[in-house]
């Protein structure tokens, strides 16, 4: 499989190279994606904020370090819970969704049909579609963590009498760019593994209905596990990039 | 010489589904393709328009060598060739006009006009013009066969591959579909290869059909020879008997 899937990721940049670009498609494919995740992430962001702030505002007090509690849950957030979760929740909702659709594509030769008339179908459904995940994912991670920083600050709240603007303050103060590059950034590569994992799936697809149940469920599997590893060697190199201990 | 094809062999790891199968075609003119299910047809035209790649053998199309081709001519090629699939194969995100559509916006320049007036054509051709802004999951397995057909001529090919485009249908629709078939075949000046088990329908379209058993062609001639054979094989394909035919098919 993991030949399988660098070929195909290897036709993807050398399709990527030649003209015409199929914008529209892209275009299509960025605000339905986007759309369809906006709320389940949106809500899963503003608990997990929430609950992180909650736990570590006794651990704190505990070391006397409450004054720390805006700064701490910013950077957890940034750095790691807002772009992890966010990939994960959208390799879920949309790893599979491409899984099923181009498996049921490719089964009940649409693919082929689109072939046969003198369409490059990679081209048309896989690129478009790898494009418009790498592309969405970054922009659902900040609106994310927008959102776990609102449901933290209500967590704040609840312990300390702080501001917004004061608790953001605290947050931008706390928050450098070493944290927030490789945060945002890493949601590049996330958002790629969720494209390439899902039509790889699909695309390659056998066996008829039940391959298409297979191609969508192997999706989210694949791609969650590869976030995950992905996320380890980038945490690793971020850490060589940007020391955070001077 | 319309279409050449010169000992095709195809294999599925053990299963041999193509075994040397060589037959001509001629410009303009219908050939029908017989066979049991599982011989291969669909495998067969398949091969022919290259999605899938035989073992070994030789098809040329207007001849030119299809499996020598780059894509980029593969391509080219390709525009000239219309190709029915048995499932139809109905773009489901896509409603039917876009369907239609499709081919020709991707691949032709046309003006918009020119495109409005074929889709109209076509689905007047398969009398379904009031689906036209439908979607192909609003649509009755025999309505999608006939989208299937209406989009594959749409092109205006001068090759048309057709698989099973009866099967499915009631015999009222088949029968209009088969006539269809052949008045395009003389309107457009196409040549025709039909995949069918529809003895009427071959009736209606061929010119000559071949008989496809165990990868080999077996039989060749006009509908009226091998409807008149005494090969029992070719008996219980056309003859409401059963006979036994021990060792054949599968
Ligand atoms: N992609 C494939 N992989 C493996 N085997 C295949 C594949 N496609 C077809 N076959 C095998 O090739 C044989 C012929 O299949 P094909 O679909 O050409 O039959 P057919 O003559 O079109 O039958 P029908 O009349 O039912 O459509 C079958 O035994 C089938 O199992
Ligand atoms: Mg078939």
């Amino acid at each position: 499989m993991i030949t399988g899937l660098s070929r195909f990721a290897v036709q993807f940049f050398k399709e990527i190279f030649f003209p015409p670009y199929e914008v529209d498609q892209i275009r299509k494919h960025m605000i339905e994606l986007g759309m369809k995740t906006l709320p389940i992430v949106g809500v899963t962001g503003f608990i997990i904020g929430l609950v992180i702030a909650m736990q570590l505002s006794p651990v704190l007090k505990r070391f006397g370090a409450e004054a720390f509690l805006p700064g701490s849950v910013g950077i957890s957030i940034v750095r790691e819970l807002g772009p992890v979760i966010c990939a994960l929740i959208f390799a879920g909702r949309v790893s599979s969704g491409i899984g099923a659709e181009l498996g049921s594509m490719r089964v009940t030769e649409q693919i082929d049909a689109m072939e046969v008339s003198g369409v490059n179908p990679f081209r048309y459904l896989v690129v478009t579609r790898i494009f418009a995940t790498t592309f969405i994912l970054p922009i659902l991670t900040i609106y994310v963590i927008f959102i776990s920083l609102i449901g933290a600050y209500i967590a704040v709240v609840l312990v300390q009498n702080m501001t917004w603007a004061y608790y953001l303050d605290r947050v931008i103060f706390a928050v450098e760019f070493g944290d927030a590059f490789p945060g945002v950034t890493k949601t590049f590569f996330f958002g790629f593994i969720v494209g390439l994992v899902g039509a790889y799936k699909g695309y390659t697809a056998v066996n008829g209905t039940e391959g298409v149940g297979k191609a969508s469920t192997s999706s989210v599997v694949v791609s969650s596990l590869l976030i995950l590893i992905f996320d380890m060697v980038l945490v690793k190199l971020t850490l060589w990039l940007w020391p955070t201990v001077k | 010489m319309m279409v050449e094809v010169n000992e095709l062999h195809k294999s599925f790891n053990s299963n041999v589904v193509l075994d040397g199968v060589s037959f001509k075609v001629s410009d303009a003119e219908n050939m029908v393709v017989f066979g049991r299910s599982g011989t291969g047809k669909s495998v067969l035209l398949k091969c022919m328009i290259r999605l899938m790649l035989p073992d070994s053998g030789n098809i040329s199309i207007q001849g030119k060598d299809v499996l020598g081709l780059n894509i980029k001519e593969l391509n080219e090629l390709r525009k000239d060739i219309g190709f029915l699939f048995q499932g139809s194969a109905l773009y489901d995100s896509m409603t039917v006009k876009e369907n239609l559509e499709f081919p020709l916006i991707r691949n032709f320049d046309l003006d918009e006009k020119e495109i409005n007036s074929r889709v109209n054509f076509v689905l007047e051709a398969v009398s379904l013009l009031d689906a036209m802004n439908k979607m192909p999951s609003e649509l009755s397995g025999g309505m999608r066969k006939r989208i299937g057909l209406a989009r594959s001529i749409i092109t205006k090919p001068k090759l048309m591959l057709y698989d099973e485009p009866t099967t499915g249908l009631d015999p009222i629709t088949a029968k209009e579909i088969s006539v269809l078939i052949n008045e395009l075949q003389h309107a457009l000046k196409m040549t025709s290869i039909v995949v069918t088990h529809d003895l009427l329908c071959a009736k209606i379209i061929a010119d000559r059909a071949i008989v496809l058993d165990s990868g080999k062609i077996v039989k060749e001639g006009s509908i009226n020879e091998l409807t008149a054979s005494s090969d029992p094989l070719l008996k219980n394909f056309f003859s409401d008997e059963i006979i036994e035919t021990s060792g054949r098919g599968k």
